[in-house]
């Protein structure tokens, strides 16, 4: 990382503002274009699988972006933001089940597991949850209010490092616990499923899957440049400050409190929303999101890409939940070795991820 | 060998004994295999009462569907050949028209209680032993003359007090007054639940508000008694609760223990704990079946061969892990966290390609199933008392370690100040090698105990990693104390609240509770006092 003027000057140079255009251009046209105007048979055409699946992992690119900036930028390591990530897919999920209606198997006016618990009547919880505001301010205020309280208290008494670590991991893995359970009103092991619509319009038409890719691209381009204008402002200087000598800032009267609690509140209110967009386009979402394992996966998103580069978040969540869906497919047995040996290379030899490896090889071409 | 039968008899004969055929009732027993339901049951009564221990052989036959009627005669057939049920004679050959004898459930069940108080009178200690306790369940006052003729005899204190207990439970349920006292008072010393039942049934109010038992007297003796039956009961609930926590516990700190050392020397999490532990259960698990193929006779003692193996594979692991990964990122402990927990991962996949994905069997030795009973329903299983020993000896056999050789010294002055240790020529990359390497290895015995108490899977480490962390977390690093400490009240409090909320809120009540003391001592319940600031 170069001197902090070279790198916090400006949002993007005309060539990020070219790329970004690109990008976009792709995602609200081509593809939108090429899904539903094309016929099936022509070479391009692209299906619904590919529109789920890229949908898919621009949501985990939101999430890598919401995890580069606390990590990248304020160096705090979160094992727990499967569980924001998790929580606004079910405040999401939970007004999707609402409008399935009386078309559930047993058609009842409860959601379905209820119906097969013996409930009677909607849990004080899910009050509110069939109006579609209610359940984007869910989206929102769950994760936010949870991630201010836990900081707080996290960061008030100063737990940093690994010790943070551990605790977010302890919490999303509190929480999986918790939503396992029947009695907790959320589905217990299967979690929500089976939506049919959202807002009024099917959920499974190739119309509702592109207007929510095309509503989810707009998402990671909005992420993207406000990432790229927190820390390009006072406020990441600040931040990059205190990654690098925490006591000097507070010996410089700055209270890191303050600032850590804002980004780290604000990382969550992204995956949060990230979350609501994944659920109605992947269809499903159960306790296992929030397991340990899914949360440190974001973690080698992130570092794949590069920490400290916002964009490469983005393209390592890309990359490797492509070679996710690859392996999975092709060798099952095989993904698991990848993965893990992916996290020692990386942290091995590219602490800068594929961002580094390539300036590195810019820097080699021109000397 | 027919001719020495011959001649034992003959003998027998000659001596006067009288024969064995004279005892038994022919009306009862012909009732028995000819009657309908109720004539059968009035049978078994009539043999109960007559106490002869030869009905037991009848009874037993008419249990296992081997009673047949041929006319008026009543045979025991076992196998091919039979005995006459009065007489004990052998019949043959067997008459062409004999038929089964049919028992429905209710005289099956009468057959159960009615052998139990036969077998009361057997010589045999751990037969009436067995006989007593299928009586303490349920008896009606039926048997109850057998049962005190039965104490009457009995010299064993614990069969006898037993005893005592079922036929006051008989005398309370219909006898006269005085009796009924008697017998509630006797009731005092019984620790079983089913006597609870009893006694609250005394004491209870119908639906009416009026009592069921309208002697006042009887009711509060009866009072007193719960009272005391049920404090008993209560101590016996939280005996096994605290076991059960130490239990938990010390489960706990074997898993956190080699954590807490490596976290503390090198200020790294190792998040590829659990696997260690996984991959000494798998060592455990390999070491058994080299026993049962190699040295079958052998197979009790596996264990004591599997726990030094388990240590060293779990060990070398370690070591090989530190030398190849965990050194490059000293000074990085996040991306370590992130690095160990990729080996993790590869262990995992690892062992899945070699042994499959399904869980395998790990036996117990025989010395370690069962366990001792200490009140009627508070067992305390052998396994788990083993296994706290065990921890009990890892954890002196570390505490001698650290305290008095070498390493153990090196051990503590790294983790107090690496670069003075460094100055004063600890050789500090070597120490820390080997300190991975032991607490690598505690983790693999960690395994090899927990593969006698659980399943053994490749996802095995998985489920004590985020247990470990909070153990080390909780008690902080670099005194062995405070894992200790941390890892025993985690155990007890957890289950405590699991008698209580079930085991998920308890687990999240804990882990909840950890976040909230960290808020309070940052460094753990034991942090080394010292003025570094922050590293």
């Amino acid at each position: 990382m170069g001197p902090i003027s070279a790198t916090f000057s400006r949002l993007y140079g005309p060539r990020g503002w070219l790329v970004l255009g690109a990008v976009g251009a792709a995602l609200f046209i081509v593809i939108p274009v090429f899904a539903l105007a094309v016929p099936p048979g022509s070479a391009f055409h692209v299906s619904q699988y590919w529109v789920t699946l890229i949908g898919k992992i621009m949501c985990y690119a939101i999430v890598a972006l919401a995890m580069d900036l606390i990590w990248g930028y304020a160096g705090i390591l979160s094992l727990g933001h499967g569980l924001f990530f998790a929580l606004g897919g079910y405040a999401m999920g939970m007004h999707l089940m609402r409008q399935i209606g009386r078309e559930g198997q047993y058609q009842a006016d409860l959601p379905d597991f209820m119906v097969f618990l013996d409930w009677k009547e909607l849990p004080w919880h899910w009050s509110g949850s069939d109006q579609f505001w209610w359940a984007m301010l869910l989206v929102v205020a769950v994760p936010g209010l949870l991630a201010y309280v836990f900081g707080y208290f996290a960061f008030r008494s100063r737990v940093k490092g690994v010790y943070f670590s551990i605790i977010t991991q302890a919490l999303t893995f509190a929480a999986m616990l918790l939503f396992f359970r029947n009695e907790t009103g959320f589905g217990g092991n299967n979690g929500f499923t089976d939506f049919k619509r959202i807002l009024g319009f099917p959920i499974a038409t190739p119309e509702t899957r592109v207007a929510l890719f095309a509503i989810t691209g707009a998402m990671l381009i909005g992420t993207l440049l406000l990432g790229r204008y927190l820390v390009t402002s006072r406020f990441g200087r600040v931040l990059a400050a205190i990654r690098d000598a925490e006591q000097r800032v507070m010996f410089c009267g700055y209270n890191p409190v303050h600032y850590k609690l804002a980004v780290w509140t604000a990382s969550a209110v992204l995956c949060g929303i990230a979350g609501a967009l994944y659920v109605p386009q992947v269809g499903i979402i159960n306790p296992s999101e929030m397991s340990p394992a899914n949360s440190i996966e974001i973690a080698i998103w992130v570092a794949v890409g590069g920490r400290g580069t916002l964009a490469g978040a983005a393209v390592g969540a890309g990359l490797v939940n492509g070679a996710k869906s690859f392996f999975t497919q092709a060798f099952p047995e095989y993904w698991l070795f990848f993965l893990g040996l992916l996290f020692i290379l990386v942290t091995l030899f590219m602490p800068n991820g594929v961002v580094g490896l390539a300036d590195r090889l810019r820097g080699a071409r021109r000397a | 060998m027919r001719a020495r039968v011959f001649l034992v008899a003959a003998c027998a004969l000659l001596a006067g004994v009288p024969p064995p055929a004279a005892a038994l009732d022919r009306a009862a027993v012909e009732k028995l295999a000819t009657g309908d339901s109720e004539e059968k049951l009035e049978a078994i009564n009539a043999l109960v009462a007559e106490g002869d221990p030869r009905a037991i052989a009848v009874l037993e036959a008419l249990g296992d569907g081997g009673l047949q009627a041929a006319g008026n005669r009543v045979l025991i057939v076992k196998g091919d050949g039979a005995t006459d049920a009065l007489t004990g004679a052998p019949v043959a050959p067997l008459p062409a028209d004999r038929e089964d004898v049919v028992a429905n459930n209710r005289i099956r069940g009468a057959v159960a209680a009615a052998l139990a108080v036969l077998k009361l009178v057997s010589p045999d200690r751990d037969t009436r032993l067995a006989a007593a306790r299928a009586l303490a369940g349920g008896a009606d006052e039926t048997v109850l003359p057998l049962v005190r003729r039965a104490l009457d005899k009995e010299t064993d204190p614990v069969i006898k007090a037993m005893l005592e207990l079922t036929a006051a439970t008989i005398e309370l349920k219909g006898g006269d007054r005085e009796r009924r006292l008697a017998a509630v008072r006797t009731l005092r010393q019984s620790a079983s639940p089913s006597v609870k039942t009893l006694l609250l049934s005394v004491v209870e109010r119908g639906k009416d508000g009026s009592f069921a038992e309208a002697d006042e007297e009887l009711r509060r003796e009866a009072q007193a008694s719960l009272t005391e039956v049920e404090g008993r009961l209560a101590w016996g609930q939280r005996l096994g609760l605290a076991f059960a926590g130490i239990s938990l516990g010390s489960i706990l700190l074997l898993a956190a223990l080699g954590l807490a050392i490596t976290y503390g020397l090198m200020g790294v999490i190792n998040m590829a704990h659990g696997e260690l532990i996984m991959i000494g259960a798998y060592a455990t698990y390999v070491v058994q079946n080299l026993f049962r193929s190699h040295a079958p006779g052998a197979f009790d003692w596996y264990l004591v061969c599997a726990v030094p193996v388990a240590f060293v594979v779990a060990a070398a692991v370690g070591m090989a892990l530190e030398r190849l990964v965990i050194r490059w990122l000293y000074g990085r402990p996040l991306e370590t966290l992130l690095a160990t927990w990729g080996i993790g991962l590869m262990l995992i996949q690892g062992v899945r390609t070699v042994f499959g994905a399904q869980n395998v069997g790990v036996e117990n030795p025989v010395f370690m199933s069962g366990g001792i009973e200490v009140m009627p329903d508070v067992v305390l299983p052998w396994n788990r008392i083993v296994i706290i020993l065990f921890t009990a000896g890892v954890l002196v056999a570390m505490g001698l370690l650290l305290a008095k050789t070498r390493l153990g010294l090196f051990v503590r002055g790294v983790t107090q100040n690496r670069a003075m240790a460094a100055c004063v020529g600890v050789p500090t990359a070597r120490v820390d090698t080997w300190a991975f390497g032991l607490g690598a290895g505690i983790a693999g015995l960690a395994g090899c105990a927990l593969s006698q108490i659980g399943n053994v899977g490749p996802d095995l480490g998985q489920a004590y990693i985020v247990d470990s962390f909070m153990v080390v977390v909780l008690g902080g690093v670099g005194q062995l104390a405070g894992t200790v400490y941390a890892a025993l009240g985690l155990g007890v409090v957890n289950k405590l609240i699991e008698s209580w909320q079930g085991a998920v809120i308890a687990k999240i009540l804990v882990l909840v509770f950890i976040v909230v003391f960290i808020q309070k001592r940052p460094q753990g319940m034991f942090a080394l006092k010292g003025r570094a600031v922050e590293a």
